[in-house]
């Protein structure tokens, strides 16, 4: 086992995690933009609640690489089809997640609100997401993590980023780059994971009080 | 799309396509069998470890965590560093096909036991059952809804990665999805999707009956008082 390897090529690989980092970052923000309204109007209009979850539920049965090769018509084999792809895997957890979180809203605090005039529009946003935030956190933090590991799969279609490293050293049977893709992708992950969590510890001071 | 659309029914239309040593029922076969074997391996190392975490609570931190593991590694390369180390066999699928179940399987297991209500374990140490008859005649039956909630989401995973054995030359539905995409084929891709869809929907679907029957009655009707 060629070990050098590793130092050898710490640039490059610097270079990659961050790529990893940043279309997993891009997926996940994008997943976001679109589940919050999504979610939003699962929860107003209980008709497109099914649809929405039943549409999410049967996207999390395909297999990844059929779905990046299936948008590949559409962008190609470029960075935007990664992106696209994996988008669409962060919505099954983030749209159920906001759907979940708006609904574990008690209804005599939105009553509440609205007695003291609030409209719709304002008792969503500062009411009712906020106290969703923590479910939705836990959805973010789950499609986060899974969004870095399933970035790899993209190296079938050329933008795997640590995914790469994966399939050269399949080609060159050479275990030193997998072995490297493996643990950076899982620190990767950890260190996302963790620093989510301090966002949200930030973001919901309220959810410290009083205990 | 439309086209594809047409390009997919045709595939599936062609009846070659279902015979054979490289038809749709042999590629089903195969991939059952990665599925399936894995999964029941993933049940029998994850459940014993879940049930005890749960039981003595020493570990919940692990049991608890354990899933953020199983998501954060990345399946292909497992399959890949396996490969390596044991050359052209079945071993790197099911090595990764259970360890990407594994984790999802203890963590439901275990916060089925973690929700089993403390009155009730105290009734029945109470009653004088010792530490075996409350895991096995209170708390196990008590947390099979969430123990097989973990079980069907490991399924559902272990199917559609199950595709990745086609990458290391082996069959099952990946095969269509492999081939497809070197030959630039998008039905057959299309296609090979489609299958594992339905089979993951189908297995998934069956489990929920099973999760049915293997739920102790009473919590059932419990169950369904409280959603009423």
């Amino acid at each position: 086992m060629r070990w050098s390897w590793i130092p050898d090529h710490a640039g490059d690989l610097a270079m990659t995690t961050l790529e990893h980092s940043a279309i997993a970052a891009v997926a996940v923000l994008c997943g976001l933009v679109l589940a919050l309204p999504l979610g939003v109007l699962a929860v107003r209009f209980p008709v497109l609640k099914g649809a929405v979850l039943g549409i999410s539920g049967v996207l999390f049965t395909i297999p990844s690489l059929a779905l990046f090769i299936l948008l590949l018509p559409l962008t190609g084999l470029s960075y935007e089809t990664a992106v696209l792809g994996l988008t669409v895997y962060t919505l099954v957890v983030l749209v159920r997640n906001t759907v979940e979180g708006l609904a574990s809203v008690p209804p005599h605090v939105r009553e509440a609100a609205r007695a003291m005039g609030y409209g719709g529009t304002r008792t969503l946003l500062t009411v009712e997401l906020p106290l969703a935030l923590p479910v939705i956190m836990a959805g973010v933090r789950v499609a986060t993590v899974m969004t870095i590991s399933l970035v790899s799969v993209a190296g079938f279609i050329g933008h795997g980023a640590l995914g790469q490293l994966f399939i050269d050293g399949f080609q060159r049977d050479f275990a030193v780059p997998v072995i490297a893709g493996v643990v950076i992708t899982l620190l990767l992950a950890l260190v996302a994971d963790l620093a989510l969590v301090a966002t949200q510890h930030a973001l919901t001071p309220w959810t410290r009080r009083g205990r | 799309m439309g086209e594809l659309i047409a390009d997919v029914v045709r595939w599936f239309a062609d009846a070659t396509r279902w015979s054979g040593p490289e038809g749709v029922v042999q590629r089903l076969l195969e991939h059952l069998q990665y599925s399936l074997l894995s999964t029941v391996v993933a049940v029998l190392i994850a459940l014993p470890i879940g049930l005890l975490i749960g039981h003595t609570g020493k570990g919940a931190f692990f049991a608890i965590n354990l899933a953020s593991f199983g998501r954060a590694l990345p399946t292909v390369g497992v399959v890949i560093l396996v490969f390596l180390v044991s050359g052209l066999n079945l071993w790197p699928v099911y090595v990764a096909l259970v360890v990407l179940a594994i984790p999802v399987i203890v963590t439901n297991t275990y916060a089925g036991m973690a929700a089993v209500d403390h009155d009730v374990r105290d009734a029945a140490r109470g009653t004088g059952l010792n530490g075996w008859q409350v895991l096995f005649q209170i708390e196990l039956p008590l947390a099979v809804p969430l123990i097989m909630n973990g079980v069907r989401l490991a399924v559902v995973q272990v199917v559609a990665t199950a595709t990745i054995a086609a990458y290391i030359s082996f069959g099952g539905f990946g095969r269509y999805v492999f081939d497809g995409f070197a030959q630039n084929d998008l039905a057959q891709v299309f296609g090979g999707a489609v299958l594992i869809a339905v089979l993951a929907i189908a297995l998934d679907l069956a489990l929920s009956g099973l999760q049915r029957a293997l739920t102790p009655r009473g919590l059932a009707l419990q169950r369904r008082r409280s959603n009423r």
